[in-house]
């Protein structure tokens, strides 16, 4: 068990991909809490997709791989694609979902049609390019590691600096309005939050899975907690430890992609956290089901409830 | 037929299988399940697989629209336990599909033509390699041939249950009222989806679909207020992105699906911006007419 472990820290490429799995977690952990109150669960989906033309364009006109420069192409495009999606949106009567599935599908098809193009280019540096369709953990080096635990510092500082602002705005936006906040200018700095923690997970998970990464620890940590600073903090957790254990999991077997591994890691926390949570949780509410039956069976019993007249109420309390 | 002739029929052909059930997805808001049911048939194309051990068997759309039901069944069981919301719901479920799917097919099927570039992309331009030969007479691509039947299901479908169809999405209440079982509907129609998404997968990849589905039916919807000539528009748009996207691969030497839904995107701008009542240019002469009117008087 030591040896194992000792194995695992002293490979740097483990060690590598482990960090920023973690340094990933954290970040879509905490803005995934945000997505998911405000029921913006897929817009995570149809960005990441749609990220996918900005990162061919990176390359195809800097020649680059370098992390930061497609980094900074998928950025761009992930918000061309939520400033589309707010003008259609806002000037039809096309709904919200339907207006993502199309962004989404039709930004990949670009990117794909860009990527097909790029791969044709005699500059050879193209290999890996690939690898944000599924992510290819293997590549990361420490020099991405250190861009993605920059940039997921100073989003996570913004969060603290801003975080009475975006509390309102996923629970009470209107007050916000009322209050003279800019609410829109908020949504647009929380999308692009999200837009970036995206772009710096395409390396590690992939387009398709990246939505999994910002979904799963929320929908996890909300399960336990009704307030919000608890839950950023829990979703955080989450996700770092599923891509610790995702990224340790995969590494002990040939052919386990990193990415999708850390995806099933993350879903069984959901899973785990849906059943056993206190409270919410459906083994919880089973429990709590069973005892009113019994109480209130014992009540009818001892005579002092008489069934029938007049209709029960449910709780038995 | 030349080839060339064959990949545009294919890619029209399929276009138009597409483009059918998409009128109803965004008609009925659940253009994202498409997107969830497009990612999720590849684990059912992968355990077909396994059991069958052959990429042309007809097992394969089963395990297919089995797993398209799975995807809309567990999607509502999240939702039904009231913890999780419906898009945060369907956000779960298709990674974990769509995980166990890649899982399986990197350490089982590290051999075999079942690669998940091609499940991305698609391959029309080897389709019209692959050819079904019935008693010794060619009966055309496979690709062709499926996406043929495709259409010919679709269009019964609609037909048959048009009026189920239209009354169930535009007043499910009323639907339900008059004992038309909305829900098994609603899986028929995700059956349907699946099946198409299956269908057209090994022409256009798993992701483009979506954009045939969604963008064609969305221009088409901004166009006419009619159930019957939305969908003849949805089919013609549909149609139109695949002559246009083939044109346009041919012409930059890139992947064909891709450049059939950029395609179907393109037109879709054309039309919002230039769509007679409701497209954005049109809009905004009303608003300054109405600004002109609001001055004069």
């Amino acid at each position: 068990m030591f040896d194992l472990i000792h194995t695992l820290l002293s490979s740097y490429t483990i060690r590598t991909v482990a960090l920023g799995a973690a340094v990933l977690g954290v970040l879509s952990g905490t803005l995934g809490c945000y997505a998911v109150l405000r029921r913006q669960a897929l817009l995570g989906d149809a960005l990441s997709h749609a990220a996918l033309p900005g990162i061919a364009l990176a390359f195809l006109f800097t020649g680059l791989r370098e992390l930061s420069v497609l980094l900074l192409g998928a950025t761009v495009a992930g918000w061309a694609a939520a400033l589309v999606m707010m003008l259609v949106v806002n000037h039809t009567r096309l709904k919200e979902d339907t207006v993502l599935g199309m962004v989404l599908s039709v930004f990949f098809g670009f990117g794909l049609v860009l990527l097909s193009f790029a791969q044709k280019q005699p500059t050879a540096a193209q290999a890996g390019l690939d690898a944000f369709l599924f992510g290819q953990a293997a590549s990361i080096v420490e020099r991405d590691v250190l861009t993605m635990a920059v940039i997921a510092a100073v989003a996570l500082g913004l969060m603290v600096l801003f975080w009475k602002e975006w509390k309102l705005l996923s629970f009470d936006p209107q007050y916000g309005n009322t209050l003279g906040l800019p609410m829109r200018w908020l949504d647009i700095g929380l999308t692009s939050l999200i837009v970036v923690a995206i772009a710096i997970g395409l390396q590690m998970v992939g387009v398709v899975l990246m939505s999994a990464m910002l979904v799963a620890p929320a929908v996890a940590a909300r399960q336990w907690t009704d307030r919000l600073g608890l839950m950023v903090v829990l979703a955080g957790g989450f996700g770092a430890l599923s891509g610790v254990i995702g990224a340790v999991i995969s590494s002990l077997a040939r052919g386990l992609s990193t990415g999708p591994v850390i995806v099933l890691t993350v879903s069984l926390f959901v899973v785990a956290s849906l059943v056993f949570a206190p409270n919410r949780g459906l083994l919880w509410k089973w429990w709590r089901h069973q005892r009113n039956r019994e109480r209130l069976q014992g009540a009818v019993q001892r005579g002092e409830l008489v069934l029938g007249v007049p209709a029960l109420d449910e709780t038995g309390s | 037929m030349s080839v060339q002739i064959e990949v545009q029929l294919i890619a029209v052909v399929i276009a138009a299988a597409c483009a059918i059930p998409g009128v109803f997805l965004v008609l009925r808001r659940m253009a994202m399940m498409s997107d969830a049911i497009s990612h999720t048939v590849l684990f059912g194309i992968v355990i077909g697989f396994f059991i069958t051990q052959d990429l042309g068997s007809p097992w394969l759309f089963v395990g297919a629209v089995l797993t398209g039901v799975l995807t809309v069944s567990l999607v509502e069981l999240l939702n039904r336990t009231q913890l999780v919301k419906q898009d945060a719901a369907i956000g779960l479920v298709f990674p974990v599909l769509f995980s166990l799917a890649v899982i399986l097919i990197s350490t089982f099927a590290g051999n075999i033509h079942l690669d998940t570039d091609a499940v991305i992309m698609g391959e029309l331009a080897y389709a019209p390699f692959d050819r079904v030969v019935w008693f010794g007479v060619d009966m055309g691509p496979r690709a062709l041939v499926v996406g043929i039947a495709l259409v010919l299901l679709n269009l019964a479908f609609v037909t048959l249950l048009y009026k189920e169809l239209k009354l169930a999405t535009f007043d499910a209440g009323l639907a339900a009222a008059a004992g038309f079982v909305p829900g098994l509907l609603h899986y028929a129609l995700m059956g349907l989806v699946s099946v198409t998404a299956v269908g057209a997968f090994d022409a256009v990849g798993s992701i483009l679909v979506v954009a045939l589905m969604i963008a064609p039916p969305s221009a088409a919807y901004l166009l006419t207020d009619r159930l019957p000539r939305m969908i003849g528009l949805s089919v013609l748009i549909g149609a139109g992105s695949g002559i246009a996207g083939y044109w346009l691969a041919r012409w930059l030497d890139v992947s064909i699906a891709g450049s059939m839904a950029t395609m179907s995107g393109v037109f879709f701008a054309l039309v919002l911006l230039f769509a007679p009542e409701r497209g954005l240019v049109a809009q905004a002469r009303r608003r300054r007419t109405l600004a002109h009117a609001r001055v004069q008087t």
